[in-house]
């Protein structure tokens, strides 16, 4: 493992305009984000805000924290990350969800 | 940037400061590493007399020493302490610290400098926890567990005891980030991942667990903290908030934090056995992976903490099973040991005797836990003293017997002198009878009714806590025979040299002690960690 | 021994991981969030109402425009156009700034109406309302506590690419700096959806 190879890699500068680019995204979604909040959407009003603050967050990750021009390892780490956190709140809700005094508080 | 002079080794190594600030603002693993150990004995020692108070009131039923009161403050004591000074950081702050560096061949680890903040973290969370004995309204008698909502009215000083538990995992996290960062980046020219000793693999699964787990429990006592002072709700009932809520988070942690404590213990068992069977590891690839998939599966499983405490059906039937498939790669372990030691040249020195100690003890706590994991049979038996016994059994038998048969392997290269070991064989075995006299009648009182916490007993329960507490003087007796044994080889033992166990890994090429770099030249690295010829 | 070798690549390894950390931290109180809001669905849409849509989406935009100015600023300084990165961190501090404010008259409204823990006005609402603003206080709180160390850290940056302790060579530091500050906008892009937009 050769800690010289990695160092090349990453110095793959971006100009100034890819960010303007993906900040004009990021201040669009947040927009239809407020404005679909006005609708009645009942069950997917979770479900849709918290896909477009996923959307919104990959963008930041990829181009603003650089990760999509990144080692692969680094991708690998953040993919494990949230797994976990995945899996912990998938587990506690097995609990939740099945729990009747909870429902008909 | 000096060099090696005159063979000199990292103690004699004169750098920017001088005597007692030579330690205090040292960046060299290996000085963190014995502040380390020089504050855990210390700490191991106090929590341990604890212990022995305990087990003194409990000799006969009803008051012999103290009142209730202080009896459960001194199970939080001992609790905290052990848990959160010892068996947590141990084997990493001490061992992973002074080792793993010179076992990959590098200098240091990858942030010197945060690796100090770490240690002055663990002594600041440490004072802190102390703190709470002497401010406000006196030690928390809540349990290390801190469960609410006990612990959001308790007047005692439950706040100054949870912020020192949060700096303490804050200590952890780094000392994870730094290990990581480590093997990643400094492993020596040659030496592949599956190059690397499985000490180092044991290290590096744990620190994932570290960094990932930890977090979640930090947050927690943080926001228990919130409530005392400010009330927010989310785990007060009085206020709408779930108590089970709290365990849940609590476990999503403590759960994984058995595993920081036994994945480096089984990482070191894999160091030992090598070196006194004489023989390559069986299994390098397996045990290796095993310890990636302990981390893994050791997060999906600390519901079985909870058995009784009111969650659903279904995730208890779910938790059952995880529970189960987690002892998978722990057996594979034990399998490639053993394979290991069969057809070798057994050499039956101390640290070996250790070894056999723990793969006894350890697969008892083991067998123990599947009784627990198992949903019909945990029923009876939680909050019990049978699971004071299993977990004793693989923490204090798992950890704690690794920890001090570390110290033994580990000794001759630290402080570069050997110790009596006749002595010390004796205090091992001694050890190992002690622990089994104070905690095998746990399981059957455990079994048979009596709960645990619990100040008094009924008087059927009486035979099992008297021999329980005289297994206690004899492991008592042990403890100090060892430790005592090894404080007079630090001044009069015999001078060790770079290999007095006719170990393969790295730190056995370089001399007793070791010199401030550690290697003169980086090594390169041919073969396996274990090959010989 | 401090170690003079230089590893960019682990530096930012190590920024990381301990990304990972605070990612966790918070996760713990979004775990708490969806269990409560999953048990008082109602109660937690009746509680956001009072919170101003307007502000928080202000709030929102100022984030990320000041996630933009750090990246600017770490491409001009790769670019050796120092005064202009000076220029865009200092405009990402004034943006910290500007959030802090908002967030001072947010937190001042609500306590001034007495709707904090503990507070007159919470102690008549429901349990599931009062979960909310627990919720809110704390999870908005620690995030607030994490907007000022991130202006500090920035502040620090700034300081050493005006000493040329940072330069177009060496800028590791600037970019882990970044990487913090970017954590705090995503943290804060999930909290204002959560908080804010539940109708």
């Amino acid at each position: 493992m050769t800690h010289h190879e990695t160092e090349h890699k990453e110095h793959t500068n971006t100009g100034y305009g890819i960010y303007v680019l993906v900040w004009l995204g990021l201040v669009s979604l947040t927009l239809i984000t407020v404005s679909l909040a006005g609708f009645n959407l009942a069950g997917l009003t979770v479900v849709t805000a918290l896909l477009i603050a996923s959307v919104k967050s990959t963008m930041v990750i990829n181009y603003f924290m650089h990760i999509k021009y990144e080692s692969t390892l680094f991708k690998v780490f953040i993919a494990v990350c949230i797994i976990i956190f995945l899996v912990i709140i998938i587990l506690t809700f097995f609990d939740l969800t099945y729990r009747p005094e909870i429902l008909t508080k | 940037m000096e060099a090696v002079l005159n063979n000199e080794n990292f103690y004699q190594y004169k750098g920017k400061h001088s005597g007692i600030l030579g330690w205090l603002l040292t960046t060299d693993h290996k000085r963190i590493g014995l502040m380390y150990l020089a504050a855990m004995i210390t700490f191991f020692v106090v929590a341990m007399f604890i212990g022995f108070f305990m087990r003194l009131e409990l000799l006969t039923p009803g008051e012999t020493l103290m009142k209730p009161e202080v009896y459960n403050a001194l199970f939080t004591l001992h609790g905290v302490i052990m848990i959160f000074l010892f068996i947590v950081p141990g084997l990493p702050a001490v061992f992973g610290n002074f080792f793993l560096p010179i076992m990959i061949g590098a200098k240091d680890v990858s942030f010197p400098r945060l690796n100090l903040l770490s240690w002055y973290l663990y002594m600041a969370g440490a004072i802190l926890a102390v703190l709470s004995l002497f401010t406000g309204g006196g030690l928390p008698d809540t349990g290390w567990t801190f469960y609410v909502p006990y612990s959001i009215r308790s007047t005692a000083n439950v706040s100054t005891a949870l912020f020192a538990a949060f700096v303490l995992g804050f200590s952890s996290i780094l000392t994870g980030l730094n290990f990581i960062v480590t093997i990643h980046r400094l492993r020596c020219k040659g030496m592949t991942w599956f190059k690397m000793p499985l000490f180092a693999w044991g290290l590096y699964s744990t620190a994932w667990i570290q960094i990932l787990a930890t977090p979640v429990v930090g947050i927690t006592l943080l926001l228990v903290i919130f409530e005392r002072f400010f009330g927010i709700g989310v785990f007060d009932p009085a206020l709408g908030g779930d108590p089970i809520l709290f365990q849940h988070l609590f476990w999503i942690y403590s759960h994984p934090a058995v595993y920081i404590m036994i994945l480096p213990a089984m990482g070191l068992v894999s160091e030992i056995i090598p070196t006194f069977a004489k023989k390559n590891i069986f299994g390098y690839g397996p045990i290796a992976m095993s310890s990636l998939a302990i981390a893994f599966v050791g997060y999906l499983v600390w519901g079985h903490h909870m058995f009784t405490s009111g969650i659903s059906d279904t995730s208890r039937a779910i938790f059952s099973l995880l529970t189960f498939i987690v002892a998978i790669p722990s057996g594979i372990k034990v399998f490639n040991w053993v394979a290991t030691l069969y057809k070798g040249s057994i050499d039956l020195r101390t640290p070996l005797i250790f070894v056999m100690g723990f793969i006894i003890v350890f697969s008892i706590g083991g067998l123990t836990g599947l009784v627990l994991g198992s949903l019909n049979t945990d029923i009876h038996v939680t909050d019990t003293y049978f699971v004071v016994a299993h977990f004793h059994y693989v923490m204090f038998g798992g950890m704690g017997t690794l920890f001090f048969g570390g110290l033994h392997y580990w000794f001759p290269k630290m402080f570069g002198k050997m110790f009596n070991e006749k002595i010390a064989n004796f205090s091992v075995v001694l050890f190992l009878i002690g622990f089994n006299v104070l905690y095998f009648p746990m399981f059957i009182m455990g079994y048979l009714g009596m709960p645990r916490r619990y100040y008094d007993y009924l008087p059927e329960f009486k035979i099992y806590h008297q021999i329980s507490t005289v297994g206690s003087w004899i492991l008592v007796t042990a403890i100090l025979i060892m430790i005592i044994n090894l404080i007079i080889a630090l001044k009069k033992g015999k001078k060790a040299d770079n290999d007095p166990w006719g170990g393969t890994t790295l730190e056995w090429k370089i001399p007793s002690p070791p010199p401030l770099e550690n290697f003169e030249v980086e090594p390169e690295v041919t073969k396996g960690p274990y090959e010989r010829v | 021994m401090s170690q003079i070798h230089r590893d960019d690549f682990g530096s930012k390894m190590g920024m990381w991981l301990f990304l990972f950390t605070e990612l966790l931290l918070f996760g713990g109180m979004f775990l708490l969030y969806a269990a409560y809001r999953f048990a008082h669905p109602a109660d937690f849409v009746i509680a956001a109402h009072r919170l101003d849509v307007t502000m928080g989406t202000i709030n929102t935009i100022i984030l990320l425009t000041s996630s933009l100015t750090v990246v600017l600023g770490i491409v001009a300084l790769q670019r050796n156009s120092k005064p202009l990165s000076l220029f865009f961190l200092g405009i990402t501090l004034l943006s910290g700034v500007a959030f802090l404010i908002n967030k001072y008259f947010e937190w001042g409204a609500k306590i001034h109406h007495g709707i904090y823990p503990k507070g007159p006005e919470l102690a008549n609402m429901s349990e599931g309302e009062g979960l909310y603003f627990g919720l809110y206080y704390a999870m908005t709180g620690l995030h607030g506590v994490h907007v000022i160390v991130g202006m500090i850290i920035l502040a620090f940056v700034f300081v050493q690419i005006y000493k040329n302790q940072i330069t177009s060579d060496n800028f590791v530091r600037f970019e882990n700096a970044g990487l913090y500050w970017h954590l705090v906008d995503i943290i804060w892009i999930f909290l204002f959806p959560l908080f804010y937009l539940i109708h």
